[in-house]
């Protein structure tokens, strides 16, 4: 199956990454070939089957509602690339 | 003094500090001297962390004064794979997206080794994020295979196979998705093991595909494997997917042979395109399972071929949103030039992230759109059922399958980097297991007439690492291929 | 056709914050208030190799509104990751249940003018709260800042069916399903700091007509009087569109609180395609038989049910007993009183003006009253049995509200006890009758007016102890009326 360019825009922007006219050539032509390749899987009957989302089954662990100290907020900004006191900044957000 | 220091297995190297024949700190500048020597031709190391090493080797020699050492393994130094969180290290996961960013906090399994007294050499090398077969895909730059400097040492777990290979570090921890450890092993005459999903905690160990995705150990004997594992094989509250079950015992039935063992084949592991050597070396390595009184039993698992595309589709799925939070935010590298929070995000992770990850991205997002999860990802995740189902039955006649861990051996840098479909058909032996979420384990079986390494694969049921360690050491008795000098 | 020939469809999908200690998938604390990221860690800031693990305090609130709401309570849920990029959704995904909710098909009822009425409840399932963001801090010129302390609240999503068919009707709803939910104790049901948020789906029809309209989803409607004007505002606009032959667009329109408005908000790039999947992190849900019948063992009766009852078993009308029962520590008082009170209506009255009153005014929480139910039961038997006045004793109750001391001892302390003994009240009444003859005179006459006047003297000269009720009888007797 052949992905457009308009396709590949689609995702990429869904994924937000901005590709290069390059990039966007490359990927339609290279994830066509992937789709193709993963298009065997057509040839296989699994109406009857259950998905596998999980590769053990182990029963769901839960915690106790117990508080735990946090980060001290010098630690949890301490890679922040742009702050303003203790909260993270980011260009204006555009309702 | 110190190349014999290094050459000495993990266990050989313990029994001489809890002898006090030889200091941790002694170790460890063995370690970093070897890694000064080589390096620069190896490049296994993203990050040398002289400081933090020496520290805990000095506290390790304190302990083993005061005769109260944390564990069988105190002192002894290792490495790992960027891909594991260290508070005040940085850590990279080979990717630029994340230069500079120094964790606030230790993935589960750096705490463990930490409190078992392991000195930590460092960060090592690795495909960006995981993803890759050669470690070309790191953003800084490719590690070499010590057998071979114009080879990979394979991927993704590269650095660290390498390392362990050319004597920097005597075990390093991996992580496993579809192979990452047992390739890389197979390809730099070293052991790994993937063990069972949910064994060890993935706290802390950066995601690629979080239903794939296994820590394991990565040494050069079969015994130092087994006790690495043992410390690292813990139950996790703050991993949800980490099984409640007890730390195993690997060591004390180690050295007990095959004899008895019901070993399967499985015939869709023997196929064209093989290495017609690696076949070779592999046909020998059966029989002489044989020899040591094993039975080998012809098995089919007859989804094989549907392995690849149905682990491509599920771990770039998962890959897509684990590294949506890659967005220059709360942490790693912005793009400087990024006009508006649109800008923010699409030139940040374009620029951030390298030509596989993003085409993995690109992939995992399609196959999740509207329109395309039940064509894509809901069907994978069927399949997914079928393979596991081949493994269940397959497991009920035999007690481990044994097979080639890789079809070729390391191949030369440069060679497949532009042909990711080839670069992907490098993991169709291992990757299986992942989707099965069994235990898989490559031990070195011979020598091409190149002398690249060839590995050996053996596959377990779930939980039962025991066993395959002990085939592999059965294997390993025969041999000792570890003790071949590398030539770097 | 005009407005009052289209139906309203109205379904609402309400958020509640979780009254836990700790967030759903991490330790940090759920205290509203803090200063930015101060309650946050790895886990909530998505930092990588962070996993999630569920509070289980949170499955059980979940378990318990589903059985308060008859709701079936899956033994098996799942966990799904709901994709798209913001800033204060930190892993670029929400951690919630999308196909396989924790519990399906429930009901409320409801009362409307015409009567009961039931609203089936569709889905409640469990999700992590986002982050805030603040658009216009003058420090920032130009940048927008991102706090995550509630990034990892827990919230129960309680989905309603369309079956609410006008604003008054939603209203009721929303307020019938607060009371529960504060009932049960898993949320606070405060709009204002919103820990309990509404959505509301709004679409209009022709009337008699079987299939619904196009239905827009309205935000921002933190008080009961915004989603009723916001409802009726947006029903008018649609028959407007639809009218002028135009066609409604499914869309999110946020509720304009200065303009009383509904508008539209700006659409996104691109369509929403949140790539839903399982999560990986966690598997999937289990309740346990165990942690059900947990649950079961401690619903409480529910509003509704105690209100019919306050009714029957009280003689209260609906009023009070609605009001009595909108909380249950009200409730709970309220009844621990009745057992000592002498007329139960009388203590409703008492609670409905001036307890009530004196509760706000003194600020004080029921939990930490200084008396007990049975002196507030002694203070309205005195008053039954005429040793204070009705008056006096709204004063004894605040003396009562702010010592705490028994109402005998203030009524004791203060001299409040009335007059109720025939002679000396008597006495008084003659004396007064006798010192002012003329006005006597001109009563008689006719000017009836002059009665309150002799109350007036009545009272002073017994310093207002006088029983009102006893000064009155011997006035008229002895005025010859």
């Amino acid at each position: 199956m052949a992905l457009t360019l308009e396709q590949v825009r689609h995702v990429a922007t869904l994924a937000r990454l901005s590709l290069t006219p390059q990039e966007e050539a490359r990927y339609a032509t290279q994830l066509s070939q992937v789709l193709d390749a993963v298009a065997e899987l057509e040839a296989l009957d699994v109406g009857q089957v259950e998905p596998t989302s999980h590769a053990t089954l182990a029963s769901s662990l839960l915690r106790e509602d117990v508080m735990r100290p946090s980060l001290p907020p010098e630690a949890g900004l301490a890679n922040a690339p742009a702050k303003v006191g203790t909260a993270f900044a980011v260009p204006k957000i555009l309702e | 003094m110190s190349s014999t220091l290094t050459d000495l297995s993990m266990l050989e190297l313990a029994a001489k500090l809890a002898a006090r024949e030889v200091s941790s700190v002694e170790a460890t500048r063995a370690s970093l001297q070897r890694i000064a020597q080589v390096d620069s031709k190896v490049r296994a190391f993203l990050r040398v962390d002289e400081p933090g090493a020496l520290k805990a080797a000095e506290a390790s020699d304190a302990r083993r004064h005061a005769g109260s050492p944390a564990s069988a393994l105190d002192g002894v130094p290792v490495g790992l794979k960027d891909i594991f969180l260290t508070e005040g290290v940085e850590t990279t996961c080979g990717s630029r997206i994340l230069e500079g960013f120094v964790p606030p906090y230790d993935a589960t399994v750096v705490r463990l080794l930490k409190e078992a007294g392991l000195p930590l050499l460092g960060k090592l090398n690795m495909d960006e994020f995981a993803m890759g077969s050669s470690n070309e895909s790191s953003a800084y730059f490719p590690t070499h295979n010590p057998w071979d400097l114009t080879r990979t040492p394979g991927g993704s777990s590269g650095g660290s196979a390498a390392a362990v290979a050319a004597r920097e570090v005597f075990g390093a921890l991996g992580t496993d998705t579809g192979g990452s450890i047992r390739q890389p092993a197979a390809f730099t005459n070293t052991v790994g093991l993937k063990p069972t999903y949910g064994r060890v905690s993935r706290y802390g160990v950066i995601a690629f595909a979080s239903s794939l995705d296994q820590p394991g150990p990565m040494a050069r004997t079969v015994a130092d494997t087994a006790a690495l594992f043992q410390l690292i094989a813990r139950h996790d509250p703050r991993d949800s997917t980490s099984a409640d079950v007890a730390t195993p015992d690997c060591l004390t039935g180690l050295e007990d042979g095959v004899r008895g063992l019901k070993l399967g084949v499985p015939r869709e592991y023997f196929t064209a395109g093989m290495d017609p050597e690696v076949e070779g070396t592999l046909r020998a390595s059966l029989e002489e399972f044989e020899r040591m009184g094993a039975t080998l039993v012809d098995v089919s698992l007859p989804h094989t071929k549907y392995a690849l595309a149905t682990y491509y589709l599920l771990a770039s799925s998962e890959a897509s949103s684990n590294l949506a939070r890659y967005d220059g935010i709360r942490y790693g590298q912005r793009a400087k030039d990024a006009r508006g929070l649109k800008e923010l995000y699409t030139q940040t992770r374009g620029q951030g992230f390298g030509a596989e990850v993003k085409r993995r991205i690109m992939l995992g997002t399609y196959a999740l759109s509207a329109g395309y999860y039940d064509a894509y990802y809901l069907r994978a995740q069927k399949v997914r059922t079928l393979i596991r189902e081949d493994f269940t039955r397959a497991f009920q006649q035999v007690d481990a399958l044994v097979s080639p861990t890789s079809p070729v051996p390391a191949f030369k840098l440069g060679d497949k980097v532009d042909d990711p479909l080839s670069m992907y058909l490098m993991d169709v032996y291992t990757l299986p297991c992942n989707l099965a979420g069994l235990p898989g384990l490559s031990v070195p079986c011979g020598f091409t007439q190149a002398g690249l390494p060839v590995g050996l694969q053996i596959l377990g049921r779930p939980f039962d690492e025991a066993r395959l360690l002990r085939i592999a050491r059965a294997f390993e008795r025969e041999h000792d291929f570890f003790r071949r000098a590398v030539p770097v | 056709m005009p407005l009052s020939d289209f139906q309203t469809v109205i379904g609402l999908e309400v958020h509640a914050q979780l009254l836990t200690q700790s967030k759903i998938f991490c330790g940090c604390s759920t205290a509203f208030g803090a200063e930015p990221n101060h309650h946050t860690c790895p886990v909530c800031l998505g930092m990588p190799g962070v996993l999630p693990v569920l509070n289980q305090r949170v499955v059980e609130y979940a378990v318990r509104t589903g059985l308060a709401l008859g709701c079936t309570v899956k033994p098996t849920s799942v966990w799904s990751r709901k994709n798209y990029f913001y800033p204060d959704l930190p892993k670029g995904y929400q951690i919630t249940q999308y196909d396989q909710p924790i519990c399906e098909w429930g009901e409320l009822v409801i009362d409307t003018p015409s009567g009961e009425k039931t609203v089936r409840v569709r889905r409640i399932h469990l999700e992590e709260d986002a982050g805030k963001s603040v658009h216009d801090a003058s420090a920032s010129a130009g940048q927008s800042l991102v706090d995550l302390n509630r990034a990892g609240v827990p919230l129960m999503e309680i989905v309603s069916e369309p079956d609410l068919r006008d604003a008054d009707e939603a209203v009721e709803y929303l307020k019938a399903l607060r009371d529960v939910l504060v009932y049960l104790g898993v949320n606070d049901g405060n709009l204002e700091e919103g820990s309990f948020r509404c959505d509301a789906n709004v679409s209009v029809m022709p009337k008699g007509s079987t299939t619904y309209g196009q239905r827009c989803e309205l935000k921002n409607l933190n008080s009961f009087r915004f989603l009723k004007q916001a409802i009726e505002y947006e029903a008018a606009r649609q028959v407007d569109v639809l009218e002028s032959g135009g066609k409604v667009d499914q869309e999110t329109r946020l509720w304009d609180v200065n303009k009383g408005i509904t508008r539209s908000m700006r659409s996104k790039e691109d369509a929403h395609d949140y790539r839903y999947f399982p999560e990986p992190d966690l598997q999937p849900l289990i309740v346990s038989d165990a942690l059900r019948d947990s649950q079961a063992k401690v619903l409480p009766e529910l509003p509704r049910a105690k209100r019919t009852r306050f009714m029957g078993e009280y003689g209260l009308p609906a009023y009070d007993a609605r009001i009595l029962t909108a909380e249950r520590p009200l409730a709970d008082f309220f009844e621990a009183c009745a057992a000592h009170a002498p007329d139960a209506k009388k203590l409703s009255n008492l609670f409905l003006g001036e307890f009530s009153r004196l509760l706000k005014d003194e600020g004080t929480p029921l939990s930490a009253l200084r008396f007990t139910p049975a002196q507030l039961g002694e203070l309205l038997a005195t008053v039954e049995k005429g040793t204070v006045s009705a008056n006096a004793a709204k004063d004894v109750l605040g003396e009562m509200f702010r010592t705490g001391r028994a109402p005998a001892d203030i009524i004791a302390e203060k001299g409040l006890a009335q007059v109720s003994d025939v002679g000396a009240v008597e006495a008084v009444v003659d004396d007064i009758l006798a010192k002012n003859a003329g006005e006597v005179e001109k009563y008689k006459a006719g000017k009836k007016s002059v009665y309150g006047f002799f109350v007036g003297q009545v009272m002073k000269a017994m310093k207002g102890k006088g029983n009102p009720g006893l000064v009155n009888e011997l006035l008229k007797k002895k005025l010859g009326d």
